[in-house]
């Protein structure tokens, strides 16, 4: 240890100012939670406690998940994520392939529209999208919620820095043992970079679980709403007084990325700021 | 490094073929058949993705440009070209100058407090060795929760009446107030959720910045003396983060002047106009009120913004922040 | 005065030791290297001396002033790193002087701008520039001044990194595997500035490789370290020519000392490998031991007077000036590696059986605890000065 390391008084220091910084983030979770078990009569009481005299978690959850079709959003919500990221895997790993591996005339072409891409933001593009979308007929579909993303220029990007520290010998050896280069792209090289795939991955996934922009245009139809669609819908209907079910209801949507994240903490880090690469 | 790629490949390609007719040197013909079907086989890999980002990217963003520059209104059958009188409209219009004010306010209050409470507090959770998995998490937590669903959470919490902030202020004698119903906290209100929601990611990046600096030179700055806090701070430090700091300010401006989720679940751009921005404006104009030229103009401001911000990026990354 | 003094350091990494009780005395303006494999503790005991790493007991002492807990920058040391450790976003100028700075300006007067309006700044930050300005002439770098350290090559960031030590005038100069980021040749030349720079300081340098080459060529004294112990501290040649312990001679030395193993046959007399070598150790009959004997003991052909060691040739290197020859010997594991002027070349080849005898006087004897059985038991030194003369 350096003898410049801190002393006990730092040391101290540095949990008193984080776990103060740490509570103040973790207030709005808490809040939703804890008036997600209320009874309204204790939610409108006009000091507070953060656990309930009359616990009332039952109830609140229950009618979360029954009077609204907070399921069915979420439903929605794993369809349209596992959609997106087939889609983008499929799209994406091999054309990263070829702009990793392959010389062909075009490839710095194709590279530069990835980077301008990656550059445009979504939300600029909604308006021809949405035309297009109405003219294709998938407005209020799951395909409307789906086909923006279907090409991820992150993905494309990220995946090809992977691609790159693979050998070159790697490929050459495939071609050797007879693969076709569609074989290697996902025999040899998917495999490889599975670090990069689950990455990716993460990234997709918490995007699309929390994106509000697009599917509020996309979609009218509760039938296709996603989760946060959804409890926008349910806030809405509820006419915003109904707290307890509300709070129930976020707690649940929240939930299950929370989760995700606490059993694998790394993975959602290096994922989520794995576009740092960008 | 392309040519010696290309090389490699080439040999490869050479190599292949007297695999099967051992002891002849592949001819030329054969050599220009391989370079072909991998040329077609490269085309067939990259198309799908490039036929996409064509239509997905390109033409929506031509798109824009064409819309923003005629007076097509959505549905309508037939369209003329009228310049940049959309810009002028939107230009004169009280109520985007609002918006572009209210944005560009709120981005000068995320970015500084993102970056600064980030930057502390990964230097703080860097600074020990103890519980680190731990405050990282919990200060990550914002970054990957539903914006929506948290901000339901959040208008609870400012709720005037029932509401933990206006129940602590009172207790504690400050006055409260109706955050979000009032024109002067409504704005400075959702900037401090913009920077709960972004600082974990800030604090991430910042992480790994102080990771990769190098041992050798906090021993360096020892010996010649920079072994205070704060000169180590200054000497190491702060310097090695350079190209971080470019990153994360980048990468929360873009997230900052992109925000949506809290203005539409909380305030609807109201009261007034006070907490309208961009986003916002652009979603409301294209597609609430459906005026499609205005909405694309918009589309089309935003997007300058957001190009401006990434080529600064690129070019100070490139001179100023870069050492090596 | 700046003699250095370890007194039984002792250091580990939780349950792991790196340093057991390491003690060693450094003399005033001494040229020290301590030489080891990687992970042997030298680095420890460096960054120990240095103030970067706390022992777990033991004292430090330099110019016989006790520094356990002093700071670095109060030690007086300056040291050069591996990475060199130049701050990258600072000038060459800023790198050599930030030192000088740190030192002679106060917290105020550091301060960007308005430390610049203060009195005595301006003053101080003259003759800091002109100090810099000193050093880099005679380190030949004064045209990089203004550059950053990324512009640099190899060899010049090894210079600067060596200007921004100097420029304080320490009493100790610490390097840490300073030359191992170079290539072969450049690291031969800086090796020749680093001894000149020595001669020229006069002041103490510890000096930190695992490159036997640098420590034989740079030192005045040779510490080899193994497994966090000090095997032997002695100057070069004695290092050499007459080791403590087996796992030094093992170590030092290209290619590889030959160890044989042996049996004291009669009084005087240890049978090896199939001859029988005339030898005054003190050792019983009957004891077991292994003889160190360095590839150009060996002469080739068999005297009577001399023990013969008789094999098959299997390998020949021609190095040029000399020739190594493998040779396997009945009863000895590893072949024996002989080196013999390059002359002899004709007369050898692969296959054919070959005479080597040894003079007995160049053979070194190791007990079975690695420790060296000297004739007589005789005094190290005597045996050190006895090798120089005939050296």
């Amino acid at each position: 240890m350096s003898i410049n390391r801190f002393a006990p008084p730092a040391a101290i220091f540095r949990h008193v100012v984080l776990l103060t910084t740490g509570t103040l983030i973790l207030i709005p979770f808490v809040w939703m939670v804890s008036l997600s078990v209320k009874p309204p009569g204790e939610i409108f009481r006009e000091h507070f406690s953060l656990w309930p005299e009359h616990f009332y978690g039952i109830a609140n959850y229950t009618k979360a998940l029954t009077s609204s079709s907070l399921p069915h959003y979420m439903l929605n919500g794993v369809i349209v994520c596992t959609m997106i990221l087939a889609l983008q895997i499929a799209v994406c790993a091999p054309a990263a392939y070829a702009l990793a591996k392959l010389n062909f005339p075009g490839r710095n072409l194709i590279l530069g529209m990835v980077l301008i891409a990656l550059i445009l933001p979504r939300e600029v593009l909604s308006l021809p999208l949405f035309i297009l979308g109405y003219h294709l007929g998938i407005l209020n579909t799951y395909a409307a919620l789906i086909f923006p993303y279907v090409v991820s220029p992150f993905g494309i990007f990220l995946f090809r820095q992977f691609f790159k520290t693979i050998p070159d010998d790697v490929v050459h050896a495939a071609r050797l043992d007879g693969l076709s280069e569609l074989a290697i792209v996902w025999k040899i090289m998917v495999p490889m970079a599975l670090p990069a795939i689950i990455a990716f991955a993460i990234f997709s996934v918490v995007g699309h679980w929390n994106s509000l922009f697009w599917p509020l245009i996309a979609v009218r139809d509760q039938n296709f709403m996603p989760p946060p669609l959804g409890i926008m819908a349910f806030k809405n209907e509820e006419a915003g007084n109904d707290y307890g079910p509300l709070m129930a209801a976020s707690t649940i949507v929240v939930g299950p990325l929370i989760i995700a994240f606490l059993s694998a903490q790394r993975w959602f880090v290096d994922g989520l700021s794995g576009a740092a690469v960008k | 490094m392309g040519s010696v790629t290309s090389i490699v490949e080439k040999r490869n390609q050479a190599s292949k073929t007297p695999k099967r007719n051992t002891g002849r040197v592949a001819s030329s013909s054969e050599r220009r058949r391989h370079r072909m079907l991998e040329i077609a086989a490269s085309w067939l890999l990259a198309g799908p993705a490039l036929v996409l980002l064509i239509v997905l990217f390109f033409l929506p963003v031509l798109g824009v440009f064409a819309i923003a520059l005629t007076d097509w209104q959505f549905g309508a059958s037939s369209l003329a070209f009228v310049g940049l009188s959309n810009f002028r409209e939107v230009f004169a219009d009280e109520g985007f100058r609002v918006s572009l004010a209210n944005t560009i306010l709120y981005v000068l209050i995320v970015v500084p407090g993102t970056i600064i409470l980030g930057l502390v507090i990964a230097l703080l959770i860097e600074s020990g060795k103890s519980c680190r998995a731990f405050y990282r998490a919990v200060h990550f937590l914002p970054f990957m929760a539903t914006l929506t669903a948290m901000a339901i959470a959040w208008e609870a919490l400012l709720h005037p009446t029932i509401g933990l902030v206006n129940q602590t202020l009172a207790a504690l004698g400050i006055p409260t107030a109706n955050w979000l119903r009032d024109e002067a906290t409504v704005l400075p209100v959702l900037a401090v959720i913009g920077i709960w929601q972004n600082l974990g990611y800030a604090m991430v990046l910042f992480l790994a910045g102080l990771k990769s600096i190098p041992r050798d030179l906090y021993d360096a700055a020892d010996i010649d003396g920079a072994d205070a806090w704060l000169d180590r701070l200054r000497t190491v430090t702060l310097p090695m983060l350079g190209p971080v700091t470019m990153f994360v300010f980048i990468v929360v401006a873009l997230k900052a002047f992109e925000t949506f989720d809290t203005v539409q679940v909380l305030t609807q751009g109201g009261p007034g106009h006070s907490s309208e921005m961009l986003l916002f404006t652009l979603y409301r104009e294209s597609f609430e009120y459906l005026r499609t030229g205005y909405g694309a103009s918009v589309a089309v401001v935003f997007l300058f913004i957001v190009v401006a911000l990434t080529l600064i990026q690129a070019c100070v990354m490139d001179k100023r922040v870069h050492y090596q | 005065m700046s003699s250095i003094d370890f007194h039984e350091i002792e250091k580990s990494y939780g349950a792991t030791p790196i340093l057991k009780k390491v003690s060693l005395s450094i003399a005033d303006g001494e040229f020290l290297t301590l030489l080891g494999p990687s992970g042997c503790g030298k680095s420890t005991l460096l960054r120990i001396l240095a103030g970067l790493e706390l022992q777990n007991a033991g004292t430090v002492l330099i110019g016989g002033r006790v520094v356990d807990g002093v700071r670095p920058k109060k030690r007086d040391a300056a040291m050069v790193f591996q990475s060199y450790a130049l701050y990258p976003h600072m000038t060459v100028a800023d790198n050599m002087s930030l030192p000088l700075r740190m030192r002679r300006l106060n917290a105020w007067q550091r301060l960007p701008l308005i430390g610049r309006l203060l009195p005595g700044t301006r003053g101080a930050s003259q003759e800091i520039a002109a100090e810099v300005a000193r050093t880099a002439e005679a380190l030949g770098i004064d045209h990089l001044l203004t550059r950053k350290p990324g512009h640099l090559s190899g060899g010049q960031r090894q210079r600067v990194a060596v200007g921004r030590a100097m420029v304080r005038h320490p009493a100790v100069f610490l390097m840490d595997e300073p030359l191992s980021n170079l290539d072969a040749k450049l690291r031969v030349q800086m090796r020749a500035e680093i001894k000149e720079l020595h001669q020229r300081l006069g002041v103490t340098f510890v000096y930190v490789t695992h490159d036997q080459a640098e420590a034989m060529t740079l030192s005045d004294r040779v510490a080899v370290m193994l497994d966090g112990e000090l095997l032997q501290v002695a100057p070069p040649q004695e290092i050499y020519a007459d080791p403590d312990d087996r796992r030094v001679a093992e170590f030092i030395g290209s290619p590889k000392i030959n160890m044989i193993e042996g049996v004291v046959s009669a009084p005087g007399r240890v049978s090896v490998a199939g001859t029988t070598i005339a030898s005054d150790i003190r050792a019983d009959v009957g004891a077991h031991l292994t003889l160190g004997i360095r590839p150009e003991a060996f002469r080739l052909g068999a005297y009577s007077e001399r023990g013969a060691i008789s094999g098959t040739v299997r390998l020949i290197e021609h190095m040029g000036s000399d020739l190594y020859v493998h040779l396997d010997v009945a009863g000895v594991k590893q072949p024996v590696v002989a080196r013999l002027l390059a002359e002899r070349a004709a007369s050898i080849s692969i296959g054919h059986s070959l005479s080597l005898s040894v003079e007995p006087e160049r053979v070194l004897y190791f007990g079975d605890d690695g420790r060296r059985i000297r004739a007589h038991d005789k005094p190290a030194k005597a045996a050190a000065a006895l090798v120089r003369e005939t050296a």
